[in-house]
């Protein structure tokens, strides 16, 4: 390896930290609204419905970046005092997936069958005992592939803290494009597999989860290749 | 702070030019997502070149458009000679990485055309090609028009990324009104409500749409 | 009871297995030319399999299917036999027909251009040849005035009719019958069967058909074959069969039938 490849490598990974960090702090908070959000759509209450409506749709409406910018460049000006940059990326990555989470969770729980909940009714658990114990475990099965591409999705959307100048892997590389032009093949590819192998992980991840969940309910997760 | 109203009609035409921008890409691409979607499907489908199409698709999946877009704009003038402005590379790059969505969602619509149906047309002899452009596709294609709806939409938010090679898209037009008065909360919430005011309504159409053909 | 010195179709030594999974075990029997062959037996005896290889919507394991002459499941090269390829699989199959259980009509095409469609691509007869056919064949099946019709507009019994003119359309000779009426209500059931019973004897086509109707394989069959474990059993004229037969698998399986309705 030449010393400007080296040199590229060394300037890209101090980024990875910062992506990291973002990756896993957005999906913290995605996780959180999701769950959040998705069980109060189903709510009996009409504004607790409407509340997390309305931020569900906010979020999914508009554009991520315009997300970021307003949180970062016109909050300031209402509240007085500045977002930490990274800060404000997390917070963004997590809004914006929560209320595509959100939408995960409903239809997960909606899915567990009725007879499922109405057993749970006939031995007189309490609404929220029968969420609990016995709707959530079975929604979450079928909630882990969905969240395993939402959280690649939100790894992706990481890229966008460049915009905030966070000193992540995309940021890192593109202050690396005005001294070392004639390596810019070297400079993308490197980012690009960094980026594939962080998506490899939170897969890998997922797998063992979903098959952790599967077991819980009592199903064995369906090999490929062996269809019914 | 004071909602300025006088600053937000001056600055309006400007935002709405770079809106015009943001809809032109994000139809092209989606024209671009749409057939180049359906030949990375059918592509998908041949031995062995399947296989590597499939491992570009994973890889255009799982890394950032915003990475993409800066590789391609960067890298291709100086790697193959030829100099894309910011707005075709902007249509190239984002109809390449939502194909590689779209190639999934017909994959799962020829899939879901019944069995009988492809041996109904081995039994009459039909030629492979009649079969694909007569039988197949013909069914394949009006169910899965509600997801390709989808990645339009989502491609239609995703557009604010050409910012970053210069693109003066819908975003881009309300910096720059905005930096120009230090305006931030005015032009930002006009470039949020624009978004919501196209995509919310769009989305409710596919939702309509999805009904439809669930129900057929 | 045909004297005819070659077959319409050939089975020699044919085996299908699906995996480890025997479905049909060396078998052997010749169908004669216009000849009605009813195949009967257990579910998984292998009948819709015989159907499935004729048709070439699967391959053989092992053996030799012979059609008009000429090998199906494979192709003469030099003096040697080889499994044939989808070129020669294309060709060979353009004699034959078959009718679905479960129609497989196409549903984005009105009643008309479901019949039209082959003759047009397939036999590259004129639109307007393959029009005039498909008409005839409407009026045949008793669906004159349902052209322009949308299938999933007519009922189950009128579908499968119009899926036997799609079949007839394409003049085929040897028309395959797969439990065509396992899929319909019990009152559209007589309709089709009579219609089949007509054009079996009004034309010269081979038949060879796999149901359940004991009364009208009775009725209409030349010859019928039963089926257990992939090998044929018992093999003789309805009359006898269905009165008398040979072996008490046989019989047991008609009582089975005969039970059931």
């Amino acid at each position: 390896m030449s010393d400007n490849h080296s040199r590229i490598v060394e300037v890209l990974f101090q980024g990875l930290p910062f992506t990291v960090v973002a990756t896993l702090g957005g999906i913290a908070l995605t996780i959180v609204l999701s769950l959040i959000a998705g069980l109060a759509m189903l709510s009996r209450s009409r504004v607790v419905r409407g509340i997390s409506r309305t931020y569900v749709e906010i979020f999914r409406g508009t554009s991520e970046v315009v997300q970021l910018f307003w949180l970062f460049y016109a909050l300031p000006i209402l509240l007085g005092f500045q977002l930490v940059p990274l800060f404000a990326g997390v917070l963004v990555l997590g809004l914006n997936h929560g209320a595509y989470g959100a939408e995960i969770v409903r239809g997960a729980v909606q899915s567990v069958p009725k007879a499922q909940v109405e057993g749970a009714v006939a031995l007189n658990f309490s609404p929220a005992q029968r969420m609990r114990r016995v709707v959530l475990p079975q929604a979450l099965v079928e909630m882990v592939p969905p969240f395993n591409n939402l959280f690649i999705q939100l790894l992706k959307g990481t890229a966008l803290l460049s915009f905030i100048q966070v000193q992540e892997i995309t940021q890192r590389g593109q202050s690396l494009v005005p001294n070392f032009g004639p390596d810019l093949a070297f400079i993308y590819g490197v980012e690009l597999v960094m980026y594939l192998v962080l998506a490899l992980v939170i897969t890998l991840v997922m797998r063992l989860l979903e098959r952790l969940t599967a077991r819980r309910v009592g199903r064995t997760p369906m090999k490929v290749g062996t269809t019914a | 702070m004071n909602w300025d109203w006088e600053f937000v009609a001056g600055a309006m035409p400007g935002i709405l030019r770079g809106l015009l921008t943001t809809l032109e890409i994000t139809v092209l691409g989606s024209l671009v997502a749409y057939a180049l979607g359906l030949v990375f499907a059918l592509v998908r489908r041949v031995p062995k070149v399947g296989v590597v199409m499939q491992a570009f698709i994973e890889f255009v999946r799982s890394t950032p458009l915003l990475v993409q877009i800066f590789a391609v704009y960067f890298l291709f003038p100086s790697a193959i000679g030829v100099r894309m402005s910011p707005f075709v590379t902007g249509v190239v790059v984002i109809g390449i990485h939502y194909a590689c969505y779209t190639a999934e969602v017909y994959r799962a619509g020829i899939d879901a055309v019944p069995k009988g149906q492809w041996e109904a047309a081995t039994a009459l002899s039909l030629p492979k090609r009649r079969v694909w452009t007569s039988v197949v596709l013909p069914q394949a294609v009006p169910r899965v028009v509600p997801a390709l709806g989808n990645y339009t939409i989502s491609m239609f938010k995703e557009t604010p990324l050409l910012l970053a090679i210069g693109v003066f898209d819908l975003v881009n037009a309300a910096k720059e009104e905005g930096a120009y008065a230090y305006k931030y909360v005015e032009v930002y919430t006009i470039a949020g409500l624009l978004f919501l005011l196209l995509s919310y309504p769009a989305s409710l159409l596919v939702r309509k749409l999805e009904r439809r053909v669930a129900h057929t | 009871m045909s004297h005819t010195p070659e077959p319409m179709v050939r089975f020699d030594g044919v085996v299908k297995r699906f995996g480890d999974n025997v479905v049909l075990d060396q078998l052997d029997f010749t169908v004669a030319p216009g000849e009605f062959v009813t195949l009967i037996g257990p579910s998984g005896s292998g009948k819709t399999t015989i159907l499935r290889l004729l048709m070439t919507l699967e391959r053989v394991s092992e053996g030799v299917i012979t059609v008009g002459g000429e090998p199906l499941s494979h192709m003469r090269r030099g003096d040697r036999l080889v499994p044939a390829d989808d070129k020669h699989l294309a060709a060979a199959r353009r004699r034959i027909g078959m009718v679905f259980q479960q129609f497989n009509l196409f549903p984005n095409m009105s009643v008309l251009r479901n019949i039209t469609e082959a003759p047009v691509h397939v036999l590259g007869l004129s639109p307007a040849e393959a029009e005039a056919r498909a008409r005839d064949l409407l009026e045949l099946v008793g669906l004159g005035d349902r052209c322009d019709e949308h299938p999933s507009r007519l009922s189950g019994g009128q579908q499968q009719r119009v899926a036997i003119a799609r079949a007839l359309a394409m003049r085929p000779d040897v028309l395959l019958l797969d439990e065509v009426t396992s899929a319909l209500d019990p009152e559209l059931v007589a309709g089709v069967l009579d219609l089949l019973g007509d054009i079996a004897r009004t034309t010269d086509i081979t038949f060879l058909c796999v149901t359940h109707e004991m009364g009208f394989a009775r009725q209409v069959s030349d010859r019928v074959m039963m089926f257990d474990h992939g090998r044929v059993i018992e093999d003789a004229p309805p009359e006898q069969l269905f009165t008398d037969p040979r072996e008490p698998r046989t019989r047991e399986f008609l009582q089975a039938v005969l039970d059931r309705s």
